[in-house]
């Protein structure tokens, strides 16, 4: 299945993109996005307690089944204002 | 009136959403770009970045919220992404109420939720050249 990543500031900068479909084994988790994306940039592992994922615009409070389609959101601390 | 923009931000907009002709008190506010981080870097600029999917709803929330809290208070919020200058607004947010101690809660009330809540981020440029993601500080509760 493919799903859409957005990353945003310090993570996105670390991944090397804004915006990217992923392709998932059907059945993978929100959890099993991050790992394979943290695989792909080490700098990334550190910020696994700081970052918040969202899926379709709702922050996950625990590790989801992914559906394809999906927009799943890398979000680090806010630092709006 | 709730709203990202890359555009300068104008507060007579935001005041003139508000004002009703219950209102006896109308509060603005805006957030400026300093000339000083808060560890005392110069700073040249500031870049805020957005995921308006998430931050569009959640403003109108905290707005719904402090229009809640406080009696007969109504609120704009526009926050402004892009390259800034030192000097520039960031965000801007004007609340009305009949009494001025409402109006003067709403508005505290709604930039204190958008900075702990709403996805936004920005990214301090020093003079020196270097540049940093700042969080804002997470408060108890």
């Amino acid at each position: 299945m493919t799903v859409r990543i957005v990353a945003f500031a310090r993570v996105r900068e670390l991944l090397g993109f804004g915006e990217r479909e992923l392709e998932l084994p059907d059945g993978a988790t929100t959890r099993d996005a991050w790992n394979l994306l943290a695989a792909s940039a080490a700098a990334l592992q550190p910020l696994a307690a700081s970052t918040r994922l969202a899926r379709n615009g709702t922050l996950l409070a625990q590790d989801e089944r992914l559906e394809s389609g999906d927009e799943l959101a890398l979000l680090p601390p806010v630092g709006g204002g | 009136m709730i709203e990202i923009t890359h555009d300068p931000i104008a507060l007579e907009p935001l005041i003139a959403a508000v004002r009703t002709a219950a209102d006896g008190a109308v509060v603005a506010f805006l957030g400026v770009v300093r000339q000083r981080s808060d560890d005392d870097r110069p700073v040249d600029g500031l870049s805020y970045e957005a995921y308006p999917a998430m931050a569009l709803p959640e403003m109108r929330t905290i707005a719904a919220e402090a229009q809640s809290r406080f009696a007969g208070a109504r609120i704009a919020i526009v926050h402004r992404i892009g390259d800034l200058r030192i000097g520039e607004a960031s965000v801007a947010i004007a609340a009305s109420a009949p009494h001025r101690a409402d109006a003067f809660d709403a508005c505290e009330y709604a930039i204190d939720e958008l900075k702990r809540r709403v996805s936004i981020w920005k990214k301090e440029h020093y003079t020196d050249g270097e540049a940093t993601w700042r969080e804002n500080a997470s408060r108890p509760g």
